[in-house]
Parts: C-alpha cells; structure tokens; sequence
C-alpha cells in the first residue's frame, strides 16, 4: 500500500496549512526523512520530512495551496507498487476544533466617540427609576434633591404624595362667572393641546353625494320592523369599511413602531351636555348598519348620563364628529391621539352641481379627513377618503 | 450555674484550633519558618512543638516555593498539612505551588484527587513593617478558582474557621491581621466549626449596608456606633469568606437598606470592592439601590513606613464615619 | 529451573550484572514490551495530532525510554512518581493503559483525567503517578512532600522524581532537594539530561558541567548513567531505592540521554544539528536492550517479533477507543473544581 503523505499540523491552533515549496517533483525518488515540502506558518518556514522510502507521486495540492490539516497531499509508492494502483480515499478528518483566535487581518482601529451634549437625561438612582415606572411618573416631572439633580425614592415618594400645585383661581368679579374645571373638561384641554402641538395635522375635503345613501334609508326605514336607522350609522360603517380597505391608515402611532390595527375601531364623537365623550364601536367593520344603530343608541344615550365605562370610550382607531345636525357646513376636527384620523363631517344639503355639461341639484354632504402625517401621508389619506366616497355614494356596497 | 466566658486573644484561639486538630487527626501537621521552639513571628504555635514535637511542627528552610510544594506533596499523599507564611507577603514566592499547583490539581486530574491543604497568611499594615511587610493580598487568591479563601475578624471565627479549613478537603487560605493577634473574646473550649462561604451579620440596621472584612470589621462597627448617634443606622456585614462569596446575604442587605459600602484593607480597586459592588449591581438588589456604591480601600501605594502615611493609606474609623456621612447626607 | 540464563555455568551467573540477577525473565520482557509500548505510543500520539486529531500540543519522548522504564522497573504500586510534561513514558512505565491516555489527549470522559488536563497533565493516581506537571520543577517540590508523608506514615515506599537539565536551574530544584536532604527523605532524583532545556543547551545554562555535580551541595549521592542503557539506570536506582527504604535518604540520579523529537509539536529544531540527532539515534535504547536479551537468550526472534505486534495492537486499538469516547459536556465546565462546594455556581 503506498504511504500517505499528509499535510501535518506543526502549530498549536493550526487547522490548515499552505504549502510553500515542494522541494520534489512527481515521479521523483525520496527517502525517509528527507525534506520534501515546507509550510509556511505566521512563525516560520516549517519543513515536512518524507514518513518512507519510495517513488512519490499524485501530488494533489501545488504551491500556494492551502489544505486542511490531515489531508493527503501525496503518496510515496514503494519499489514494486503500482504506479497507477487506486487512488486511496483520502481521509478527511474535519479538523476537531474550530480555532478560536480572530481570523485575518487584525483591523482594528480607536473610534473616535464626539463629547456628548447633556443628552438631558434625568439623573436617578435605580430605585427611584423603579418606583417612577411602577406609579406611571415620568422622570421628566420629579424634582432630584440628590446631588447633581438626582432624583432618588423619596423624591418620587414626595412627588406621589404632594398634589398637584393648584393654579391660581381667578378672582371673584362682576365681569364674568367662574365656572371650575372638572375632570372631563381638563382631559380634554390637556389631550386635545397634546395632540394640537404635538401632531403634525393635515387635511383632505371631498363633498360626497347623498342621495342613494338617503334613499336607501328612506327605505330600510319604511320597513315596519325596523328601527330607525340614522344617517350617521351609515357613516360610521362606511367610514370602518373603509379603513378596512385601507389598512395602512388603520394605525395608531407609538414612538417604537406604528401599529396597524386588525380591526376598525371607530370612536364616535357624542355631545354631552358640558363636554363629549367618544365611545367607540369595536370591529365596526364586520357589524351592520343595525347592530351599529343599536350600539351607537346604547352607548350615547349612556354617555350622557356619564355611566360609560372606561373600556367603552378608550381606544379606538378613528373618530367620527358629525355637527351636521348643528347645521354646520363642514369643517375641520382634531385628532384624538394616538390615532391617525378624524373625520368630520356636515350637513347633507341640497346644491347646485355639474353633471355633464348640466347643472342639477344633488344632496351633498362635506367631509374633511384630518390625517397625523406621521403615519398618514397625503396620498394615503386621500385613497382613504376616496374610498369612504364611494362606500357613501353607492351605499350597497356596505352590505357586502 | 453558668460556665464564666472564656476569653482567648485571637493568636490563642488558632493556636487551639492546630493543637485540636492534631490531638484529633494524626495527619495534621505544621509547617513553616520559625514556628517551633521560636514559637511563630507572630507566637501563634508558641509551645506547640513540646507538646507535639518537631516531626509535627516543622521549622522549614527559608524556601517558601519549595516549601509551599512539599506541603501540596504531602496533601496528596494522604497528610492534612497546615502551612504558615510569616508575612504574607512572602506568598509571592510561592505562588506557583498555590495558584498552578494546589488550586488545579484536583481538576486538571479529572476529580480524582483532592488537596487538602491550609495556608494561613498573617497579613495586613499597622505595625511599621513597611511596604513588604504589611500587603493584604487575600485578593489574588480569591482570583482563583480551586482555591477557599477565607478572613477571620473574631477569636471565635479565628478557631471555628481553621478547623473549618483543616477538615475541608480543598485547598484553604487563611488571611489573618497582624493587629488582631493580640485582640481577646470569646472561645468556647471544645472543638466548632465556622461554615466557609456563610458570612456574618454582625449589626443588624436599615440605613446603610457596611460589607467588611477583617480588622475593617471592627472599624465599621466603632463607625457605626458613632453614626448611630447622627440616626444613620448602619448594618455591618463581616464577609468572613471571600472565595465562595455569601451572595444571598449581601443581596438580601442592601435590598433592606438601598446602600452599600465596602469596607477592606486591600488597595482599594480592583479588588473584593469591586467584586461585592458588580455582583450587587447584577442582581436583584440593583433594583433597590438609592445611592450609589462606595468603596473604602486601601491606598493606590505600596504601604509606607511613616506611621501618619501608614494610617492614612488604610481606611480608619473615621474615613468610614466620614464617607457614610456624606452619602446619607447627600454629599455623594 | 526458572532463571532466565539457567543454560549458563555457574560462574557465569556470578558474573551476571546485578540488573539480570535481580529481574526474572518475564519483567525482563514486560520491561521491554513497555519500552515498545511507549515508543509506539508516541508514534501514534504524534501521528494523530499531525492528522488534526489532537488539541493542543504535545511533548514526545522518544529516545528516552530506557530512562523512564529502567527507573520504574523496581517500583511498586504504592510507590509515587511525579513527572514533566514529557511525561507519557512516566506514566505508561508506571502502568498506565494507553487507551486511556489516548482518551484523554483526544478530550474524553474515559481519559485518566476526564479529559480535563491533557498531555501535560496525565496522572494515574492509582498506580501511583501524581501527575505530569506543565511547570518546568513543579513536581519536584511536590516528590519532596509525597516523600515526607511517606516517612510521616512510616511506609517504606519511595518517591521518584522526574524533571530534565533545564529544571535543575529552578529556584525549586534547590529548595527541594535541600529539604530532602534535611529530613532524610525517601526520595530520588531522576533527572533525564537530554542536552536541552526548549532550544537552549546546558552548556550555555548550567554553571556545572553535570547536574549530578549538584548533588554534593545538598549532601545526597549523585550518579551519572547512560541513560540509554536500561540495565544502568535501573541498576542506580535500585541502589537509591535501597537507600531510600532502611531510611537514608535521597539520591540524584542523573541520567544521560536524548530526546529524538523537538521540544514539542512547535519545534522546528533549529538549535541542533541533523548529524547530534542521527547519532543519537544510533544509540537507540531499544534496540540496545533488544539486542541484549537476544544475545543473552532471554528472548528469541519470534518473542520480539511478537512483542513489536502485541505493542502496535495496543497501541491501534487504544486510539480507536478514545476515538469512540464520550466528549464533555460544555455545561460541565467547572465539575470538580472543588471536593466539597459550599456554593452554587457564583455567576447564576
């Protein structure tokens, strides 16, 4: 059997190897021990001695090479062997260890970091973070008494405890009447200044034509069984429906991410007497004009005894404010943050219009979208306008 | 009617421990330099050798490395030895024997052996010894894996501990304060145990966790006692063990008390502050620190021969008073 | 009648050297089965890690056989050796299985050490080997102490150290053997000078010209053999072991010998010449101790012939063994750092 040759680890943490030189040609007459290769090492030149005797020949790995260690890369065939004997099988042994030292050119460099701006972030001990998250007090508003500002417990202990400053009450005065502030008023005030400053608003109008819709609700209307369905029922539907076609206005906004909601929640705005409240109708996409009539029914005439519960006016994807019934043309709402739309709409009136190269009298109805452009660009939020447009103006299309 | 306390100097109570352990275990021996009928640097063994003889206190040439290697020789081959360095700064020299030797053999053979070796270090500064006279090195040892390190602060824990060590059959380094030596308390005559890797409560409080070792023990309570009277009610740890560190007690302190300082006499970084102050900051307790971490250690210096340098290049009882202060008072 | 050269007249057995007095002739051939089985030993050892097999490095000890097994040959199990890291002749001297030692420098479970210390590390702690010692003089401390409790425990076995000439230049080899000497230790000294420490020679490290010449400074006999030459160190440790057990003390032996491969899996030997290494190979200890028991009768061909096949097959089928061994867990990583672990594992 002829001698294998192989390529021989000769460093500690070495799982292949490039042969520099072969100091013998195939065919050529070696003994045992004599040099017949060198590897080149990161250390040195490292010579490979023939392991017998013989011919050596089929050397399979040239100059330059780089072979796995084991690996044949010649055979010695002794006086009488074959010379064109079968090729053995190589043994290939995966070398057993992945070496663990960093591979190639080693470039590594300083990184050269700017000093940092005051990045203006609270100073505060652990405990303090804790307690700050667990109560929903943000850092922001706590006074540190610790050395360079730092908020510690009892800072945001102090902070639980104490109540809010009271702002100054207006003086008594012939001049006018002061009417205090509740709390339906105050979360207004401060949600719809959040969501002023805050949310970069634009708007879309589009007057869209009512007589189908109006029409068709005549209809469902004069059936005996009914109850009577509004205008506006068909409004939010419409308006869920499309949301549903549109999935990308669908969204709300946090600052990790946009969240695309699956289902249409719309709030609907209802007056109550001092405020509004907006309780929302889940999924109001998969219910229908009915089933919203009754539940719009149910949670107004709630609202305005104050005996909604929370869970009833929190959330929502979108909100419909309808002042038509105020006699308001159109205008133009404010978003409830964190969604992305608010559509508002006016009262349905008769109107001169051009059809054709005619004029003719349509009811008409103005609807404004305001969209939060951060989530909403103007091509998305007209697509979902236009799409609302066509659910109101061919009204059938909402039972499908 | 009750027994009168019987109060030992801490030099006296190991000096027990090795006389019981002998009396108990004939594989027990001493080895080190000067340790027979000179008695020990420190008059630790004292007359140790008329009662057991020279062949079980061994007096040793000035060899600490081959000395050190003969005493992991002898674990191996079924002897308990007790190894004494007369300062520990002479460990140095054998620090192959203890950290390539002693502390690897039983794993780099698999488990199938153990070394049942004890070294005890008399260490620490105050004596005028200077520089290489009066490290605290405990550490490096506790570095290293294979190794027990462990640092009484009491007579009591100074004899419990050492008969601890004697009979664990792991490598024990003992890291005793040469100012100690001379301290008494209470030591109950008969053989006891201290449990290595249990460290101890020694005032309980709610303003402030104190972790110390050794002689800083002692200094932390002097502190606390003042600071009490400031109404900061500090809770002292003795660690007892640095290597395994009783982390469930550290952790469960400074949960209590939302602060932590630590109190050693070892240069000041890079040292058991460091450990104590990552391992609270890795754990729950993280959640619960209102301030943050101190570290009083020794100085960034060789320690000095000048008696006023000397002190100030170790923590004193009023650094800690001072340090404790500020931090509860919101300086820090 | 059983004597290995009972076909002698008796005034030549007389003249027989104290070696072929004192050994029958099956230690005679197990001497060298073991002198094979550690030759073909390193063979595959090298041959293994040159196919990537083997982690790490390794330290051969080919040529110096007759050292290791001449040294051994007297001793019994109770009796201790502490080796170097060219230890795998120490180890199988001292009657170590070679599957297991393949075991364990292929990282198994089965190894002597569980795959946990290697080549530099292997030990056998049952028959008596404290262990390999990848410090340069570390064991030599260590023999020391195993002499002393051998002594505490009024046993009458002997330690044997092994170290080579680069580390009779440690700090330790002098407090060692200073200590041995001052407490009369059961202890000897078995230095295997193979001319170098990794590439530098004695010539440019040692300040004597024998390390022998070291043993009047520690007030021990020294001796200086050929360490090629089985029947000569056996013979002086023998005489040492005798020494050592009716309780005089310890001896240096110093043996003279060579090693044929470089320090280790690293060396390119670029610090000797080709001619030194083929000279010494001419000087083979096998060979020399083969052919001694040939001229002597105590084997024939067909005996050596079958001690060279028996060696080879253990050899072959200690590898595959080890190859089919069980490898470590990686959770397992700090199993038996300690005996007794007060603690879990600090880092949970």
């Amino acid at each position: 059997m002829p001698i294998e040759v192989i390529l021989p680890k000769v460093d500690m943490d070495m799982a292949a190897g490039t042969i520099s030189r072969w100091l013998v040609k195939d065919g050529d007459r070696v003994r045992k021990g004599a040099t017949i290769f060198e590897i080149e090492t990161d250390k040195a030149t490292m010579e490979v001695e023939a392991p017998g005797d013989g011919t050596i020949r089929q050397i399979s790995a040239g100059e330059g090479t780089v072979v796995p260690v084991g690996v044949a890369v010649a055979f010695i065939f002794r006086d009488g062997e074959d010379a064109d004997a079968i090729r053995l099988p190589a043994e290939r042994p995966t070398p057993k260890h992945a070496s663990t030292a960093p591979r190639g050119s080693t470039s590594i460099q300083i990184v050269e970091i700017p000093a940092a701006a005051d990045s203006g972030k609270p100073r505060a001990t652990p405990l303090a973070r804790r307690l700050a998250r667990a109560r929903g007090i943000a850092l922001a508003t706590v006074e540190g008494s610790g050395p360079r500002g730092r908020i510690r417990a009892e800072d945001v202990q102090r902070y639980q405890s104490a109540p809010a400053e009271p702002a100054k009450v207006p003086p008594v005065s012939d001049l006018y009447d002061i009417v205090p502030i509740d709390n339906m008023r105050r979360t207004i005030a401060e949600r719809l200044v959040l969501s002023k400053t805050t949310v970069p608003h634009f708007y879309l109008s589009a007057p869209c034509d009512m007589d189908k819709l109006l029409k068709l609700r005549q209809e469902i209307n004069a059936l005996a069984s009914a109850e009577k369905i509004s205008v506006n029922d068909f409004i939010i539907k419409a308006l869920a429906m499309a949301l549903q076609q549109v999935p990308a206005a669908n969204a709300t906004w946090t600052d990790a991410a946009i969240l695309r909601h699956r289902t249409c929640d719309v709030s609907v705005a209802v007056a109550v007497e001092g405020g509004l409240f907006t309780p929302v109708l889940r999924a109001a996409e998969t219910k229908s004009v009915g089933q919203i009539s009754r539940e719009i029914k149910d949670l107004s005439a709630r609202a305005k005894t104050r005996k909604l519960l929370p869970s009833e006016f929190q959330g929502g994807t979108t909100t419909l404010s309808n002042l038509g019934m105020f006699g308001v043309d159109s205008f133009a709402a404010i978003i409830n943050p964190p969604q992305a739309t608010i559509l508002a709409v006016g009262a349905a009136t008769a109107r001169p219009v051009v059809v054709g190269q005619e004029i003719k009298i349509a009811t008409r109805m103005d609807c404004t979208l305001s969209c939060d452009h951060r989530v909403v660009d103007g091509a998305l939020g007209a697509t979902l306008l236009a799409a609302f447009r066509s659910f109101i103006e061919e009204p059938l299309r909402l039972l499908v | 009617m009750n027994a009168p306390i019987r109060e030992l100097s801490y030099a006296q109570a190991i000096q027990e421990a090795l006389a019981q352990a002998m009396e108990a275990d004939p594989r027990v021996f001493l080895m080190g330099e000067d340790i027979g009928v000179y008695g020990g640097a420190f008059q630790v063994t004292g007359d140790l050798v008329h009662r057991f003889g020279a062949d079980r206190v061994m007096d040793t040439p000035i060899a600490e490395l081959g000395a050190a290697g003969v005493a992991v020789g002898a674990a191996l081959a079924g002897c308990r030895p007790v190894f004494e360095f007369q300062f520990s700064d002479f460990s140095a020299l054998a620090l192959e024997q203890i950290v390539n030797q002693a502390a690897k053999i039983r794993f780099m053979l698999g488990g199938k052996v153990s070394v049942p070796l004890v070294m005890r270090f008399p260490a620490g500064s105050g004596t005028g010894a200077a520089a290489q006279h009066s490290q605290s090195l405990e550490a490096w040892l506790a570095h290293v894996p294979g190794l027990k390190v462990v640092q009484p602060s009491t007579p009591y824990d100074a004899k419990g501990l050492l008969i601890a060590a004697i009979e664990d059959p792991d490598p024990v380094m003992i890291f005793e304060h040469k100012l100690l030596y001379k301290i008494k308390g209470e030591v109950p005559a008969e053989p006891y145990r201290v449990p290595i890797g249990k460290a101890a409560i020694r005032r309980a409080g709610t303003s402030i966790s104190i972790v110390a070792t050794s002689i800083m023990v002692h200094r932390s309570l002097e502190a606390a006692e003042i600071l009490a009277r400031e109404g900061i009610d500090a809770e002292v740890i003795d660690l007892r063990t640095l290597r395994p560190l009783d982390r469930p007690t550290i952790i469960e302190s400074v949960k209590k008390t939302g602060r932590l300082a630590c109190v050693y006499e070892g240069v000041r970084t890079l040292g058991i502050g460091a450990e104590i102050s990552a391992l609270v900051a890795e754990s729950e307790a993280f959640d619960y620190l209102d301030a943050p971490i101190l570290r009083l250690g020794g100085a960034e210096a060789p320690i000095p021969y000048n008696p006023v340098l000397e002190k100030a290049a170790v923590p004193q009882t009023e650094d800690i008073v001072a340090r404790v202060r500020d931090l509860l008072t919101n300086r820090i | 009648m059983n004597h290995p050269v009972a076909a002698l007249r008796d005034a030549e057995v007389s003249n027989l050297r104290p070696f072929y007095k004192r050994f029958q002739a099956a230690e005679l051939k197990q001497a060298l089965r073991r002198m094979y089985l550690i030759r073909r030993f390193e063979e595959g050892a090298e041959d293994a890690y040159t196919r990537g097999l083997i982690h790490g490095t390794m330290h051969l000890s080919i040529g110096q056989e007759a050292s290791a097994v001449g040294a051994c040959m007297d001793l019994r199990k109770s009796d201790y050796i502490t080796s170097t890291h060219r230890g795998h002749g120490h180890c199988i001297a001292k009657g170590a299985e070679p599957k297991l030692m393949f075991a364990e420098f292929f990282g198994k479970e089965e190894g002597y050490c569980r795959g946990r210390g290697g080549s530099m590390h292997i030990a056998d702690v049952e028959s008596g080997n404290l262990g390999a010692n990848g410090i340069v003089a570390g064991g030599i401390p260590i023999a020391v102490g195993a002499a002393l409790a051998i002594k505490k425990q009024q046993r009458d076995d002997v330690a044997v150290c092994f170290f080579g000439d680069g580390a009779s230049n440690e700090g330790a080899f002098h407090e060692a053997l200073n200590m041995a000497a001052i407490w009369t230790l059961p202890v000897i000294f078995v230095c295997e000078n193979n001319k170098y420490g990794m590439s530098v020679s004695t010539e440019r490290s040692m300040a004597v010209e024998n390390v022998a010449d070291r043993a009047a400074s520690y007030r021990m006999p020294g001796a200086i053999v050929d360490g090629n030459r089985i029947e000569d160190v056996s013979e002086a440790v023998m005489e040492a072991t005798t020494r050592a057990r009716s309780g005089k003390g310890p001896t240096l032996i110093e043996c003279k010998t060579y090693r044929i491969r470089g320090h280790s899996k690293s060396d390119r030997n670029r610090y000797r010449t080709k001619e030194e290494i083929e000279a010494w190979q001419a000087k083979d200890p096998i060979r020399h101790f083969e052919t001694e028991l040939v001229t002597r009768r105590i084997l024939d061909e067909s005996d050596v012939t079958t001690i060279r096949a028996e060696a080879e097959q253990e050899i072959a089928d200690g590898i595959e063994f080890a190859r089919n061994g069980t490898d470590p867990v990686a959770t397992e990583v700090t199993r038996d750092v300690y005996t007794i672990d007060p603690m879990a594992d600090p880092t949970t």
